[in-house]
Parts: C-alpha cells; sequence; structure tokens
C-alpha cells in the first residue's frame, strides 16, 4: 500500500527536529556552514536528505513566517527514475521512490532532471543520494525518522488514503480559522506525492514550485531509450561529463551564498 | 508551573509572553496545537519580535523590552473597566475584600515607606486593617475605597490603552485585540493560562512581571483550573528540581529560609520563619515549618541531632542577615578579589554571565577553579580565552569530566514538577563520572582532612549522614529526600506525617512521597487517564503529594462545583458528602466545600490569592519603570528605575547613554543551541543549522546603517562589543515610543569562543552576546537583566 506523510505547515515550529534526526539516522556528516542572512541552513541539498524552508514576506502590513520541509517528493511520475539508465531508481512496495546504490553508476541524469532539486552526487561514493523516506525503517514496521521526532503532529506517518483525508480535515480547520488560502499540496502534483502538504497559503509562500511537472526531456528519455535499455555506454559517457559538471558538488558552499542544487525549491529568505 | 504541560490541551485561550515558547520550550506547542485543534483555542504571541512562536500563533502583538508590567497592567485596567473578571472568584477567592491600612498609599511611582537612602521600603506601611481579634477586615460588597479591589481599580485606570500604547511601543488596536481576547477567559466557564520564561524574569522588575500576571490570573479567575494557571517555562530539564534542592542563596532544600546571622538560635529562626495567623479559616500551611526544619536537620545530621543541641542547627553556615549572595553577587565578590575558590558544576559563566568580559575577569582572580562538565567550555579554558596571555593568570583551573545526562541514573524535575526517574543508557567515556560520584568523592576526601577535630565548628562536617554506600546509590539519595519514620525505620508515606520532635527525618519535605514503601514513585510510567483531562497520576509522580495542579480548590465554587461541567478534576458530591476527585486536592478535603472555600490558597497566610501583596520589595502592586539603560523616560512617572533596585560596582560596569549607544537590545535562544552552548556548539549536526552569531534588525535600521542581510557587523555598548553577521528581517519593526522612534535588534546569547563553533571564523574572538550585558539585578531575586541594554550597531569596513 502506497505510504506518505502528512507535512501540516499550521502546525510547523521550525523546530527543525526532523532535519537533525534525519542526519543523525542517516549519518551523513554536518556540512560547514555560515550565517547567510536566514536561519535557513544548511543552504542547499548538498550533503542533506532535508532541509526546513524558513520563508519571510509581509502581506497586507502582517509579518507571514513560512515553514516547510523538504526532501525527495516520491513524486508518481518521478523524473529521476523516468532518466535512470541502469534502473536504479525504482518505485518500492511502499510507493516510494528508493535509490539502489550498487546500480547507482553516478552519472547524475537524476540530479539533472529532478522536478524538485533534492538529489545530490555524493562525490566519495560516487552515486545520487537523497530520502528514500526511511526504507529501511518502514521495512521494519517502524515511522520514518523524521516523523517520528516530529514533536507537533506536523509530520505524520501513514497510509497515503489516510494522510489525504488528515490533509483535506486540516485544511477546513484552518480556513475555519480565517486561513482563507489554506490547501492541500501534493495530492496531484506530479502525479501525486508522497509527502501531503496541509499549506497557509499558495505554494510560492513557501518557495514550493506551484505546478511541477517533470521536464519534457525526461518523458522524452523515458518515451524512447529507456525501455530499450541501451544505456551503458551513452550513459558513462553522459554520467562523465555531468559529473565534471557537478565537480563541486561536495565542496561546501561558500559563505552567505545560495546555491541550491535544484532549480524548483531555491535556497534564500 | 501551576499547571502541567498535558493540561496546556485543556485551555482556551494561551497568552506566550516573555517567551519563545516553540523554539526554546518545543513540547508545549504539541499540547497548546491540541487545544486550538480540539477546542479551537486562540494562541497569542507577544514579544519584541516576530518569533517561530509568533509564526503558529493566532495573534501577534509586539512590544518593546522592559515594558511588561505597562502591557499586562493595561490588560488588567481593561478586563476590570469592561468588567470582564470572575466576580464570584475575585470576591471569594482573592483578598480583594481586605481593608488596607491608611498608612498606605501611591503617588509618582512610589508607594509609602519609602527611604530614599536605603532604596528601600517600610513593608509594614503596606498592612490589612485588623479587627480586634487580630483577623483581617473585609468587605465582601468590594465597595469600601480601602479595600484591595477599590484600590487595585485605582491603581491600574492609570493603564489605558493610549498610554500603554505610548511605553510600550505595541499600536492600540494590537493591544487592544490582545486584551479582549485574553479577557474572554473570565468567563465562569472559560480558562485562560500565561506561558512565561527568561524574558519575563531577566528585567530589574522581573518579579513584578510575574506579580502582574497573578493580578490578571486571579482577577479573570483562572488560577488552579485546568487550562489556567501560569506557567514558568523552566530553561533545562532540572532547573525545577535544582531550585526544589536549594540551588538559590537564600533558600534550603524545599523553599525553607536560609539562617542569617539575626537567627542566632532555632527557636528564633523557627519564630522568624514560620508564619502566623489568628484567622481560624485560613489553613496557612507553613505554619509546619518547624517540622520541615527538624525533618531536614534530622536527615542531615541523623542521630547527631538532637534536641538538646537544637538538631544540629548550630553547625548550618549562616548568612549575614540581608546580604546578597546571587549570581552578581558571587561575581562581585570575585571580582573585589574577596572570593578565593570556584566549583562549577554544568555553567559557563565566560559565555551566560552578565556583563561576561567583567566576570572574565573576577574568574583571573581567583586562587582556583575547578569546572565540572562533559566538554571543555568556555570558562574552564578563560585562561587562554582572547585577549588573555596564560602567562598572567595565576588562577590553578582543574576540569573534571563529567557524565551526560544519559550517561547516569537519577531524577530530573521538569517545569511540572514531575519527578521521572531516568536510567543509564550508556556508561561515560573514560574517566567521566555522574555529579553524585563527584560530590561524593570530595566530601569523602575533605571529611578525611577533618578526621579527629574536636573543634565544635567542625563537628557538622564530620556528622553529616552519607550512607549512600562506597559507590553513591542515586535511590538512596531519593529515600532520604522522601524521608523515614526514625521510630519504625519505615519510609514515611508524604510530608503530613513529619514531627518536630527529631522522630521523623526528611530532607526535602516537597518531595516526600516521592520514594514509599510502594517503591519509586518517580519510576512509575503508567499513563492511564481516568479524568480524561490528561492528569495521569500514575505517570511518574509530581511533588507536592503527586497533586498535578496546584491551588485546584479554585477549579469548583465555593459550594463545590465545577466552574466548567466539562473540566471537572473536583466536584463535590452532595449525596455522599464527598468530593469526586481525578487530582489530589489542594485543600481540606474532609471539610465542607464552604470550609475549605474560605482557604483555597492554603500555602498564603491569608488563605486567599494576593492581588495586593507585602511579600515584594517595591512594592503592593506591579508598577512600569524603565529598564537600567534606556532611550527614554519613565511615561508612568518621574521614577526612572524600579525604586528597590541595588546597584552594583561601577568598575568595569558602565552604564550607557543614549546619545552614544541609541538602539535597545535584547538576547535570546535559539532552538538548535541550549543555554551558554557548550553541549550544543560541540554537535556538529545542530551547528551545521545555527552555526554563526548573528543579530537581527529591521529593514529600516538596515537602510538607516546602510547595513545588508548576511554582511558582518559589530554591535557594541558601554561594558563591550561583539561580533555577528546582519539578519535584516521584517520580523522586528521600529517602535514608536513615547512619539519617538526605538529601534531594537535582538541577539542570541549561545554563542563564546571554545568548542566546534564558537559563533564566528575568527578562533581569537568571542562572540559572546552577554559581553554587552551589565551587572544590574531585578530587586527582589537579582535576576540579571539580560533582557534590555543600550547599544549601537557599526559597519564593519
Amino acid at each position: 500500500m502506497a505510504k506518505a506523510i502528512l507535512v501540516d505547515t499550521t502546525k510547523c515550529t521550525a523546530c527543525r527536529a526532523c532535519q537533525v534526526a534525519c542526519k543523525q539516522w542517516n549519518q551523513l556528516p554536518a556540512t560547514v556552514t555560515g550565517f547567510g542572512g536566514t536561519y535557513e541552513n544548511p543552504p542547499d541539498f548538498r550533503g542533506s536528505y532535508t532541509r526546513v524552508l524558513f520563508s519571510e514576506s509581509v502581506k497586507d502590513g502582517e509579518v507571514r513566517w513560512n515553514f516547510a520541509k523538504t526532501q525527495c517528493m516520491h513524486c508518481t511520475d518521478a523524473a529521476c527514475a523516468m532518466v535512470c539508465p541502469t534502473g536504479a531508481i525504482r518505485k518500492s512496495e511502499f510507493g516510494t521512490t528508493v535509490i539502489d546504490a550498487a546500480k547507482c553508476i553516478g552519472c547524475n541524469y537524476c540530479i539533472a532532471n529532478c522536478t524538485f532539486g533534492v538529489i545530490y552526487f555524493d562525490r566519495a561514493l560516487n552515486r545520487a543520494r537523497k530520502c528514500d523516506m526511511c526504507y529501511d525503517r518502514m521495512s521494519n514496521g517502524k515511522t520514518p525518522a523524521c516523523a517520528k521526532a516530529c514533536l507537533t503532529g506536523c509530520l505524520q506517518f501513514g497510509e497515503r488514503s489516510e494522510i489525504l483525508a488528515k490533509a483535506q480535515a486540516a485544511v477546513a480547520a484552518a480556513k475555519n480559522r480565517g486561513l482563507a488560502g489554506a490547501q492541500v499540496y501534493g495530492q496531484t502534483e506530479v502525479g501525486g506525492l508522497g509527502w501531503i502538504y496541509v499549506l497557509k497559503d499558495a505554494p510560492a509562500a513557501y518557495r514550493l514550485p506551484a505546478a511541477p511537472e517533470p521536464p519534457v526531456t525526461a518523458r522524452f528519455w523515458q518515451a524512447l531509450f529507456q525501455p530499450a535499455r541501451i544505456v551503458a555506454g551513452l550513459a558513462i559517457l553522459f554520467g562523465l561529463w555531468s559529473n565534471r559538471k557537478h565537480s563541486a558538488d561536495l565542496a561546501p558552499a561558500p559563505e552567505g551564498t545560495a546555491t541550491g542544487a535544484g532549480r524548483a525549491i531555491s535556497a534564500g529568505k | 508551573m501551576t499547571n502541567h504541560w498535558v493540561d496546556l490541551r485543556n485551555t482556551d485561550c494561551a497568552l506566550i509572553l516573555g517567551a519563545n515558547a516553540a523554539e526554546n520550550h518545543p513540547m508545549s506547542f504539541k499540547w497548546l496545537l491540541r487545544a486550538r485543534e480540539t477546542r479551537g483555542a486562540k494562541i497569542i504571541s507577544v514579544d519584541p519580535r516576530f518569533t517561530r512562536t509568533s509564526a503558529v500563533s493566532d495573534l501577534y502583538a509586539p512590544l518593546r523590552p522592559g515594558t511588561d508590567i505597562a502591557f499586562v497592567g493595561g490588560m488588567i485596567n481593561y478586563a476590570l473597566e469592561n468588567r470582564l473578571y470572575h466576580e464570584e472568584y475575585v470576591r471569594e477567592y482573592t483578598n480583594a475584600s481586605y481593608i488596607i491600612s491608611s498608612a498606605y498609599s501611591y503617588e509618582d511611582g512610589l508607594f509609602s515607606g519609602y527611604d530614599a537612602a536605603k532604596r528601600a521600603y517600610d513593608k509594614n506601611q503596606w498592612a490589612y486593617e485588623m479587627d480586634a481579634a487580630g483577623i483581617p477586615r473585609r468587605d465582601k460588597t468590594l465597595s469600601n475605597p480601602r479595600c484591595v479591589f477599590q484600590l487595585l481599580k485605582k491603581h491600574f485606570a492609570r493603564y489605558d490603552a493610549e498610554t500603554v500604547s505610548s511605553i510600550t511601543g505595541c499600536p492600540k488596536d494590537k493591544f487592544l485585540a490582545v486584551a479582549s481576547a485574553f479577557g474572554t477567559t473570565g468567563a465562569v466557564d472559560k480558562a485562560g493560562t500565561i506561558l512565561y520564561a527568561m524574558g519575563t524574569t531577566q528585567h530589574t522588575v522581573g518579579t513584578q512581571n510575574v506579580r502582574a500576571f497573578a493580578v490578571l490570573q486571579l482577577l479573570l479567575g483562572n488560577i488552579g483550573r485546568p487550562g489556567g494557571g501560569i506557567q514558568a517555562m523552566r530553561g533545562e530539564s532540572n532547573v525545577q528540581g535544582s531550585t526544589d534542592a536549594a540551588l538559590l542563596f537564600h533558600l534550603l532544600p524545599g523553599y525553607l529560609k536560609v539562617p542569617a546571622s539575626d537567627m542566632p538560635d532555632l527557636a528564633t529562626y523557627l519564630d522568624k520563619t514560620t508564619p502566623k495567623t489568628a484567622d481560624p479559616d485560613s489553613v496557612n500551611y507553613w505554619k509546619n515549618t518547624p517540622k520541615f526544619t527538624v525533618s531536614l536537620l534530622k536527615a542531615w545530621f541523623g542521630e547527631a541531632a538532637t534536641a538538646e543541641n537544637e538538631f544540629g542547627y548550630q553547625w548550618l553556615p549562616k548568612v549575614h542577615a540581608g546580604r546578597n549572595h546571587s549570581h552578581i553577587a558571587i561575581f562581585e565578590a570575585m571580582y573585589e578579589g574577596q572570593i578565593k575558590g570556584l566549583i562549577l558544576m554544568g555553567q559557563n559563566p565566560a559565555v551566560g554571565g552578565p556583563n561576561a568580559n567583567k566576570e572574565r575577569k573576577a574568574l583571573a582572580r581567583l586562587d582556583w577553579m575547578v569546572a565540572v562538565d562533559i566538554f571543555e567550555t568556555d570558562t574552564s579554558v578563560f585562561w587562554k580565552g582572547p585577549g588573555v596571555d596564560p602567562k598572567t593568570i595565576q588562577t590553578e583551573v582543574f576540569l573534571l569530566p563529567a557524565a551526560a545526562s544519559t550517561e547516569k541514573e537519577g531524577s530530573v524535575s521538569n517545569s511540572a514538577r514531575w519527578m521521572q526517574w531516568r536510567y543509564v543508557a550508556a556508561p561515560p567515556p573514560g574517566e567521566a563520572k555522574p555529579d553524585l560520584d563527584i560530590i561524593d568523592m570530595l566530601y569523602k576526601k575533605v571529611k578525611g582532612l577533618y578526621a579527629g577535630s574536636t573543634d565544635p565548628k567542625d563537628q557538622g562536617l564530620l556528622s553529616l549522614t552519607w550512607d549512600y554506600g562506597s559507590h553513591p546509590d542515586p535511590h538512596r539519595v531519593a529515600k532520604e529526600m522522601n524521608g523515614y519514620d526514625l521510630v519504625t525505620g519505615k519510609l514515611l508515606v508524604n510530608f503530613t506525617k513529619l514531627m518536630d520532635d527529631g522522630a521523623t527525618s526528611c530532607g526535602n519535605w516537597v518531595y516526600s512521597g516521592c520514594y514509599t514503601g510502594d517503591g519509586n514513585m518517580s519510576a512509575r510510567r503508567d499513563a492511564s487517564d481516568p479524568s480524561g483531562l490528561g492528569i495521569t497520576p500514575k505517570w511518574a509522580w509530581a511533588w507536592p503529594v503527586n497533586r498535578r495542579t496546584v491551588y485546584n480548590r479554585c477549579s469548583a465554587d465555593p459550594k463545590g462545583q465545577p466552574w466548567d461541567p466539562e473540566r471537572a478534576p473536583f466536584r463535590w458530591d452532595a449525596a455522599t458528602g464527598a468530593w469526586v476527585s481525578f487530582d489530589v486536592p489542594d485543600f481540606v478535603a474532609t471539610v465542607p466545600p464552604e470550609k475549605s472555600a474560605a482557604s483555597p490558597f492554603i500555602m498564603r497566610v491569608e488563605g486567599v490569592g494576593c492581588l495586593f501583596s507585602r511579600e515584594l520589595n517595591e512594592g503592593p502592586f506591579p508598577e512600569h519603570y524603565e529598564p537600567w539603560e534606556t532611550p527614554v523616560a519613565n511615561g508612568m512617572s518621574s521614577q526612572n528605575i524600579n525604586p528597590a533596585v541595588k546597584f552594583w560596582g561601577e568598575a568595569d560596569n558602565a552604564k550607557g547613554d543614549k546619545a552614544q549607544y541609541p538602539l535597545i537590545g535584547t538576547t535570546y535562544r535559539v532552538t538548535e543551541h541550549w543555554q551558554a552552548g557548550s553541549m550544543t556548539r560541540n554537535c556538529p549536526w545542530l551547528a551545521e543549522a545555527m552555526p554563526e552569531m548573528f543579530v537581527e534588525l529591521s529593514p529600516q535600521l538596515a537602510q538607516q546603517k546602510g547595513i545588508s542581510s548576511g554582511e558582518t557587523v559589530k554591535v557594541v555598548g558601554a561594558r563591550g562589543e561583539v561580533l555577528a553577521k546582519a539578519c535584516v528581517t521584517s520580523r522586528f519593526a521600529p517602535f514608536n515610543v513615547e512619539g519617538q522612534t526605538c529601534h531594537v535588534i535582538g541577539l542570541p546569547w549561545h554563542f563564546g569562543y571554545n568548542g566546534y563553533v564558537t559563533g564566528g571564523p575568527d578562533k581569537k574572538r568571542s562572540y559572546a552576546a552577554n559581553q554587552l550585558t551589565a551587572h544590574i539585578g531585578d530587586a527582589n531575586t537579582t535576576i540579571p537583566e539580560y533582557k534590555v541594554f543600550l547599544c549601537d550597531l557599526r559597519k564593519v569596513t
């Protein structure tokens, strides 16, 4: 059965217990960061599976500070899986998108095509890495580390259908409290996401893409090449080229800059 | 806390003022959000800046740091003017009806009885009028012009919305929105809670800030009720426990007073510290002080404590009457060379102390210093800190490696007074030891040095009971705190069994009942909840006597019927003539409800809650005074600063002037770090999330100064300076105060100069915000005024 995690931003206090729990469970080393003018850190996904975005704005004279945990969205129409030349990226029995480390050749196609820009290249291991919604924990009947660490009920793990129902109820409650812009995000986006968001406002107010789509090139690739799996040579060539392009990926980001690995979920304020 | 964390889910409205609960007490939001989800509760955040708490609240209002009394005073006035208060509660459960002596008056910032030379009041001028039998006179119609209710109305009538807005800088409509939303909890069946922390207390008027909460909550009938009360959120997992166990200089365990030079013998001590009343209605539970005290002495000195030797009272050290030995005082004395040695256990004053530059100089004047901690701290390496030449430091420094909380067994007591037992998850590394082991080794070593002495003054040290085993056992310590019947040798059931003749021992009377013949109550983990209100009486153990909400007689009307039938921890059942109880009664449950209704605050000598109080040093009602350093004159009176505040040594403690330092600075914590940072700054994952010292400022101020976000700036004040990265944010807005624009900036105080991250790139520099704060404290507790100081911002070229 498809699993999902609710991100009810009306309950997120941006304590970032999820962000730290993720690093701890997955044993991802801390990166060296600096204060770039915002609480948001690390500034991009290089070395991290998940980041809480802090988005500040002023609307009608009132300050808004929106928080949203972001990570691999586990898209149904997963561009990364479409373009993966070796079949290392696949959909699991939980409906999540996982990378088989043994099959990953480090070609970076997935990173270049990710709809949300949340995959990073681990140069030391020569492979692509991202959130797998704690496949190891889920396979053992446990809640993913982030949701387990969440104090407020913002993150809730369960069957996707149940999570959707909870999200709809939370949106109705938020509207009742006067949050007219409250909405569900992730129900249909990119064929449906593995993370169902309850937003207080439009996705842009959280720096989430309003209408995310897999790149056309990814669909093209999937339609033409992938079924035939005529990949090895082409992939290796492309991979070498792409590695050069992403060669700075594991170096610490320069202080005060915001050079996100992805296009859609950008760093910044 | 009067109530407890889980009880927050029962509230109709939560006012978070002087705290940033979402960031610093994250678990509170689990329950507050539950209240919003299930009851439609409103969450209000009042803070100088828009915080992560404000972001999840329903209502946000700004206030200038140091103006809490003006704000809450305005709320009190609003509730009185609009008759939102809970009239029956006020009449029956508070001292609103008490008549005050004609000696009491208030004029232009001063109450009667002020002695300007001593900067102190004669509190006898703030007395109740007594009848011939020595019982306070009351007017239950609340109409007598000398009754507390009328004096209160008169005092706070001055805090109208315009005045409040002008002083606090909070726009009038925002202030009124808060006053009105929280005021609705004055309805008989509604309950509102106030959550506070160091934003309330760390002021020259810190104690009166809390008093203002008490006055408001008594007026609205919110004390003692599910979803009501005043919640002091403690900054560390065991601050509550250490306070209960006499962390503070003026207390013995269980909030007994520390003996002073004007209490030469036990009889005098007991006479001076035991409250007395002629009122037959008042329970006045502190009348049992002699039982608590003698049992404490028996716990400490065992068989050596006898009636003949005043149970060893003479062996207790005594402080000079009236002398202060709080944090600032200790460091002032150290600075003056009066203190030679210092033991720090889990403390990092080189970062966390006020006026950190002065405190580091004071450390250098010690002969020796012992730091007990899990990491090297900024304080333990002060001798090689920024700007210090180790060759010039004579202080001999020892660092004892301590076990972390997960490496030792024992209990912690949380803000809700829950004593919770913890176990060893992993053994401590290397030579690290639990604090208990370190204290045990230290005592045994010291005792050895005095062995064989016949000097009377050494007999106390030599007579101390110390039967915790060759390797000290925390269970034995807990049992000693609980107390024994010394005749039978059995553990006591609770403190109601204590005696003043030496027949019982008890190391801390408020903890009596924590470890009985039935076992370790604090280790219980049964979460069953017969009340449905989240009371869970079998989960751990709460002092006193497992009572989860104190003053809980106030949850029901004088006839014993709950104010809100949906939230009823107690209900008098007339048919059976008994209470139906889900919590431990904080009243005499064996008498009819009308009788217990006459003394719902059993720890008060009056038996009722105090809208008017003689306890505090600066007056019976809270009154707004400006902080020590302020850019404006007091808009309420010609007394600029709290008239009862003590001024400390001027050396290295210069006072800033607004001409040179026009900005108001304040300090706070962030979720990602803890206190002075020695634990969290050494954790790379947390350092990654919050790596550097920063200063938050409004876009308007940034524009004026030509500062952009992310650039390094210097914050300067009269006592020091600190570098920080600029965080230009709309979450800070300029304040319009008394017709002028006031800019406020804010800094986290976690950073320093030692550890995995220090706060900035320069390892020869200290990034401690407390280089800007001062040695000036509250008039009652001397807690430092960390939350307000004057400063300026400069670009670093």
